[in-house]
């Protein structure tokens, strides 16, 4: 058995730091060393998306990450998108749609949106389908999820 | 006025109902936030954690198991093989009345033979679950392969290798629905078409892996289990005879569960383990399956081969129908429906919506080596009616009839309901004919048919297809879902209080896992009871809460728990006005009940729910002592039969000449769910739906080699459809007549499964029909539809 590792990472803002594995998975930290259990993971071949965060403001498979890969990074994850008070502009956005159902996919959607919406040029139906197509949805069928997308970019194209 | 109604009072019908709006669901905060509660994110102090060593053989007798070397691992506290178990826990047994049946036991981990590759058989306890899949490794395992056979046909023969020698036979399922003389009509027919159609087999695939909790109370002696699962109720109660506790030390919890499809809606080997083990080792016991384990020992769906012949006259009157079926149903048959779910289901339904006279299906249901198969949504009926619809048009084509008038002809008409199917089932009402125009006008169905020939005059592989189906939803106590199914699910109860504090709950036995049913139940609460929808919870997925349960699943919930929650409601409100009658001084038929507040129609005199609760429970001396009720209700409702709910589907399709890749670009639903609870959920049923039928038609398959091994053991060899995969979805909610369910609801939450299919093999077929192919196997990948086009340009050659 390795011996374990220091792991520090700024998650939602706040410095967390941790003795692990260093063989643990970042979904695994995130989700069991952390407590922070919006993560999903769904695969963990990185295939479906759930697991999905931003690393350095960029969208991550964190079941594809160890811990240790990310020490000293900066993690975004669904917990700092919104609260339960104050829905963040894409979880509202995704409900006003309907944009989910049973929720387990939700939170690597709205981290996916999110990166779409600061880092992507998304235009048009097809391109928005294309940029959501590295999440499996199994009960929304996508397309009350391509409506939120829909308005979230127009909203930024008439900000800008 | 349709439907049982319960409001007498004319004034409350002009109030505006929350039930038919579009109300954004009271679930999404938390699971937007990350704040859902699933069962893997539920981790107690103390908790061990559970790996498996599964089966990596089909079928063989267990020689010897060692488990020295995985005991020796770091962090490994136990290890057990079935042996360690023998005391711990009984098997389940799927029993049904069924003539021929063999009810095969179900136990934790495999007892001297293992019978398909992923069934468990040895299970690791640990610290960490790191440590618990270390030690798997270190199980030696040694097998004594037996022959099996991993093709039906085969496995159904005299001389075949028995999956269980107790059975005598694999067949351990065999049923006929007969009715006229289908082999004269047949005989004489002018035409038939026939065809040997394959639904291969799929996965539910929830996104949320399976995963349970078992937690054991020393204090009280009692145990509680969180799952997955969809039946909450059904594994309560089935695990009390297994674990020989009683319920009231049994409590069954599904917390946040992400998704089912039916997939986490049997009893599974893991969830026997976690208890077994939890009351053991006096430790909260952990396990969750990853995606390979979701792909290899969860309930898959279908795999049916279905030769089916139908015969009409030169109108395209359905004559006949004959259909023998074959269902690969897998090693066991699950708890509680039985392997006989599934594909019973194929030919009860094969009738479908149509008016004929002669009809014999016969089905034979065969054990082979491969996972267990169980419900999927839509149930048999998604082969089923790939099979019915396929020979639909394939006969429209042959006598040169459009597919949209020979459906016109044949689907039963409003003035003849109820009319029962050449199968038996009984539909009620629903909106049939309507929902085929609906459809055909929502596209322009003649603009559409232009543009389709426009295309192929151009060479271009375009094509429409259609698919009509009816399925019985909402079923009561009169029906087995599966036959001669040991557990009742004709019957929901709410039990609905107004607390002290003037607070609202409504508790059912459902548990919803995406469906929103705490927003859909709270409206149709609210709409009955007169009060505020925010102010009232709804509990569910809690075996704890109603004294029987069983849960969401056969679109049901909305009718059942729908109709039980406007009993309860109806009793509570009555309660309620009678508190505030005694309190205002106001007779009871002068007052109302809206939007939270009590008001008397004739005095300017109000009271609060609040006010009222207080003044029934807390305030000494308000009410007098003979008259002071709780405010509080618990009805049930039993539909006893169910009602249709029914729906057109129509496609239009291209596939690419160079990669056989197929796009759809119109599709569209009319459906006949009746009333609509809630617009927005509604839309998101089909669309979900309708995108698992897209990939019955184009892209799922779960594939076994001849070997027994799973081909397609990750979601890059499984494929589900992505949202590039799918198009908008147009949808028409038919206004028909209301089916006699309390609040006039219907099941709806399976149809698109049903549907798409079919419509989508019709449509693929229709653009093919230039080369003669005709699509019998789904789904149509784009190698199968390679193959088709070189084989149909060879013999063309020729």
């Amino acid at each position: 058995m390795s011996g374990k590792v220091d792991v520090a990472v700024y998650v939602n803002g706040v410095m967390y730091a941790r003795h692990v594995e260093p063989r643990m998975l970042l979904s695994d930290f995130l989700r069991h060393e952390l407590g922070l259990t919006g993560t999903h993971v769904g695969c963990e071949h990185g295939v479906c998306g759930a697991c999905t965060i931003l690393l350095e403001g960029r969208s991550a498979r964190s079941c594809l990450l160890l811990a240790v890969q990310v020490d000293g990074a900066e993690i975004e994850t669904i917990e700092g998108q919104g609260s339960i008070d104050q829905l963040g502009r894409v979880q509202q956005a995704m409900r006003q749609h309907h944009g989910l159902q049973c929720g387990f996919c939700t939170p690597g959607f709205v981290m996916t949106i999110t990166d779409i919406l600061r880092n992507h040029d998304v235009r048009g139906e097809t391109e928005i389908r294309e940029a959501l197509s590295g999440n499996i949805c199994r009960c929304t069928g996508y397309e009350h999820i391509v409506n939120a997308v829909q308005e979230l970019l127009s909203e930024q194209e008439r900000a800008r | 006025m349709t439907g049982e109604s319960l409001s007498a009072d004319r004034s409350v019908e002009l109030r505006p109902k929350m039930v038919g709006k579009p109300i954004r669901r009271t679930e999404d905060p938390r699971l937007l936030t990350g704040s859902g509660r699933y069962v893997d994110d539920i981790t107690p102090q103390g908790t061990l954690h559970l790996a498996l060593r599964r089966s990596d053989v089909p079928h063989a007798t267990i020689r010897s198991i060692d488990i020295s070397a995985a005991l020796a691992t770091p962090g490994v506290l136990a290890v057990f093989d079935a042996s360690a178990l023998e005391g711990e826990i009984l098997p389940a047994i799927p029993t049904s009345r069924m003539k021929g049946y063999y009810a095969t036991p179900i136990w934790p981990l495999a007892r001297g033979k293992v019978r398909y590759v992923g069934e468990p058989v040895v299970a690791i306890v640990a610290e960490s679950r790191y440590a618990a899949e270390d030690a798997l490794e270190g199980v030696i395992i040694e097998y004594d392969p037996l022959p099996f056979a991993i093709d039906p046909y085969d496995g159904a023969a005299p001389d075949a290798p028995l999956i269980h020698e107790e059975a005598g036979t694999n067949t351990i399922i065999s049923r006929e629905f007969a009715r006229g003389e289908v082999d004269r009509v047949m005989e004489e027919a002018p035409v038939r078409v026939s065809g040997r159609f394959r639904m291969t087999r799929k996965t539910a695939l929830a996104m949320e892996p399976r995963a349970y909790l078992a937690e054991w109370d020393r204090r009280q002696r009692a145990l509680t289990l969180h799952t997955t699962s969809n039946i909450p109720g059904v594994i309560r109660d089935v695990l009390s005879e297994c674990l020989d506790l009683l319920g009231n030390r049994l409590r069954v919890i599904a917390p946040d569960v992400g998704g089912s499809f039916g997939g986490k809606g049997s009893l599974y080997h893991e969830e026997m383990l976690v208890c077994a083990l939890a009351r053991k080792l006096e430790r909260p016991i952990k396990y969750t399956t990853d995606r390979l384990e979701d792909l290899t020992a969860t309930s898959q769906a279908f795999e049916e081969v279905m030769d089916a012949e139908l015969a009409i006259d030169l109108d395209g009157r359905i004559l006949g129908l004959r259909a023998d079926v074959v269902g690969n149903i897998g090693a066991y048959s699950i708890y509680p429906w039985t392997a006989a779910l599934e594909p019973v289901q194929v030919v009860s339904f094969m009738p479908g919506p149509y008016r004929f006279e002669h009809y014999r299906g016969r089905i034979r249901g065969v054990l082979t080596p491969k996972p267990p198969t169980g419900p999927y949504r839509g149930v048999g009926r998604p082969s089923s009616t790939m099979a019915m619809e396929r020979l639909i048009e394939m006969a429209a084509r042959k006598i040169g009839m459009d597919p949209v008038e020979i459906r016109r002809r044949n689907l039963v008409n409003d003035d003849e309901f109820p009319y029962r199917t050449a199968s038996g089932i009984i539909w009620d009402k629903s909106a049939f004919q309507q929902c085929l125009e609906a459809a055909c006008a929502k596209v322009d169905y003649p603009a559409l048919v232009r543009a389709r020939d426009a295309a192929r005059a151009a060479g271009r592989w375009v094509g429409i297809g259609l698919a009509s189906y009816a399925e019985l939803t909402g079923i009561g106590s009169r029906i087995s879902v599966a036959p001669g199914m040991p557990i009742n699910t004709g019957v929901e109860t709410a039990n609905i209080r107004i607390d002290a504090t003037g607070a609202i709950t409504a508790a059912f036995g459902i548990a919803s896992h995406g469906q929103g049913l705490e927003t859909t139940l709270a409206q149709v609460v609210a709409d009955e009871m007169g009060c505020k929808m925010e102010d009232v919870q709804v509990l569910h997925g809690d075996s704890g809460l109603v004294a029987m349960s069983s849960g969401t699943f056969a679109s049901r919930s909305a009718v059942l728990a729908g109709g039980a929650a406007t009993r309860s409601a109806h009793v509570v409100k009555a309660k309620v006005l009678r508190a505030a009658s005694i309190l205002l001084d106001v007779p009871v038929d002068d007052l109302d009940a809206y939007d939270g507040v009590v008001r008397a129609r004739s005095a300017n005199a109000t009271l609060t729910f609040k006010e009222i609760a207080k003044a029934v429970y807390s305030q000494m001396g308000r009410i007098p002592r003979e008259q002071r009720e709780e405010l509080t209700a618990s009805e049930t409702y039993d539909p006893f039969f169910g009602t249709a709910c029914s729906s057109t589907h129509l496609a239009m399709v291209e596939i690419d000449p160079e990669t056989y890749g197929v796009t759809i670009s119109t599709y569209v639903v009319a459906e006949d769910c009746g009333r609509v609870i809630n617009p927005l959920i509604v839309d998101g049923q089909v669309h979900g739906a309708v995108a698992q039928g897209v990939g019955a038609a184009l892209l799922e398959e779960i594939m076994h080699n001849e070997d027994g091994q799973i081909l397609t053991a990750s979601l890059a060899d499984y494929l589900a459809p992505l949202a590039s995969n799918m198009p908008r979805i147009q949808i028409v909610h038919v206004e028909a007549d209301l089916p006699a369910t309390i609040g006039g609801f219907r099941g709806m939450g399976e149809g698109g499964t049903i549907g798409a299919p079919a419509a989508i093999a019709n449509a693929i077929s229709d653009a093919l029909s230039p080369l003669g192919i005709e699509i019998d196997t789904l789904p149509a990948t784009p190698e199968r539809l390679f193959r088709l086009v070189e084989a149909a340009r060879s013999r063309s050659a020729i």
